[in-house]
């Protein structure tokens, strides 16, 4: 695997406020990664600086090997489709897409064309007045017929229903399984996009809280429950990251090795699960903020 | 896929084998690409590959250059097997711990399993 994005040490300040900390990370060639975390996390931020939208305070940031910064070689091969994107005013559809197919060398006019079709987006309209859905339809359609070496989606839902959310999801995975490159998407509708991703970065407060390929997450923490007692002998010298209880039962996500670890609790008579994505990603925000103890607001969704 | 069972990669290998198990898909026919299945199961088409190369490793599948992945002569056989072998762990472990909370005996869970087979 050879990274197509590397953050390295990457600090980035704003009027004494710290969005990213410290932040070092890649996105690796042809892969799909999920960028998560809170609002205010400083996912936005990250995707600013890796698109050469902004500088670091420090660190050093690499796209195509070279800083993206004010540099037009590295920023053709870049699609980033923001949340709320604008458009000129006198804007229509079809402008925003024609200059779009002008910005992107790998531009592909016919998937453009289908999936101006599939969203059912007037080509004729102004954007300007187009709903908020079918702005960020714009912005997904540009996204994916960009073919960008390197494509970053921020929140791209906005405003779209499910039946649209699934249509992106099913052209992006088509797509990209037929032209693969590296997408990166920020959203906080992980259970929707989890079988999607390779890989996934947790950022929490301008930190790298989780780095790593989505499998490895999965098999990282197991969902056990049973009788109580059994289940805080489980968690006994394992680092537990929630435990609920309801009466003698109780419910726990607990950070495992591997296998060997479902096995002990199954003969520990406790029911053992995979941990799904959205709640592992929920218990480590909760979990690293102990002394906050408000919720985590992960699952919500902007509409 | 299933978010509580396990590596989708080994869910996606596991429902192949399932097919070859129950004849769906036959040995000697082409398996599914990995774009077939990523599509289908809404999956990136990585974690599909990495399903298809387990059973390659395995010998259920082989690959021929240029043209995809085929069922392997025998595969049915070892799947079966290897699943006959798992029986014990996988089914009859929690069926026994079960039993064993509501104290049934394990000469009770013998008379049931031979009366549920005469009403079948």
């Amino acid at each position: 695997m050879t990274a197509l994005v590397t953050v390295q040490d990457v600090t980035m300040r704003f009027r004494g406020h710290t969005a990213l900390d410290g932040v070092t990370t890649a996105f690796e060639q042809d892969t799909i990664t999920g960028l998560l975390g809170r609002n205010g996390a400083g996912k936005t931020t990250l995707m600013q600086l890796v698109t050469g939208h902004r500088q670091p305070t420090s660190g050093r940031v690499e796209v195509f090997g070279r800083a993206p910064f004010e540099d037009d070689g590295a920023l053709s091969g870049i699609c980033f489709v923001r949340e709320g994107q604008r458009y000129p005013d006198a804007f229509r559809v079809c402008d925003a897409i024609a200059a779009a197919s002008w910005l992107f060398p790998y531009w592909d006019a016919d998937l453009a064309d289908r999936l101006l079709d599939d969203f059912e987006l007037p080509r004729k309209r102004a954007v300007k007045s187009l709903s908020r859905g079918m702005n960020s339809a714009v912005g997904i359609v540009i996204g994916l017929a960009s073919r960008a070496p390197l494509t970053l989606f921020d929140e791209p839902y906005l405003g779209l229903d499910a039946v649209a959310r699934q249509l992106f999801y099913d052209r992006l995975l088509a797509d990209y399984a037929e032209h693969p490159r590296t997408v990166v998407l920020s959203t906080h509708l992980i259970e929707e996009i989890s079988d999607l991703l390779e890989h996934v970065v947790l950022i929490d407060r301008g930190r790298v809280l989780l780095d790593d390929s989505a499998e490895t997450l999965r098999a990282g923490a197991l969902t056990v429950s049973g009788p109580r007692t059994a289940v805080e002998a489980f968690g006994r010298g394992r680092e537990v990251l929630h435990v609920e209880t309801l009466g003698g039962a109780a419910r726990a996500v607990v950070r495992v090795a591997g296998p060997a670890d479902e096995a002990e609790a199954l003969d520990a008579g406790l029911t053992a699960e995979a941990t799904p994505l959205q709640r592992l990603v929920v218990e480590l925000a909760r979990s690293s903020r102990a002394d906050d103890p408000a919720p985590a607001v992960l699952e919500e969704v902007t509409r | 896929m299933n978010e509580d069972a396990g590596p989708i990669f080994r869910q996606v290998a596991d429902l192949i084998e399932t097919a070859i198990v129950d004849g769906s898909l036959p040995e000697e026919s082409q398996a599914p690409s990995t774009n077939e299945l990523a599509a289908f199961h809404r999956i990136n088409p990585a974690t599909a590959a990495k399903g298809l190369n387990q059973l390659v490793a395995d010998g259920v599948l082989y690959k021929r250059r240029g043209v995809g992945m085929f069922v392997a002569t025998g595969a049915r056989e070892q799947v079966l097997k290897r699943r006959r072998s798992e029986f014990a762990s996988q089914y009859v472990r929690p069926l026994m711990t079960e039993a064993q909370k509501l104290g049934i005996s394990p000469r009770e869970l013998t008379s049931m399993i031979d009366s549920w087979e005469e009403q079948r």
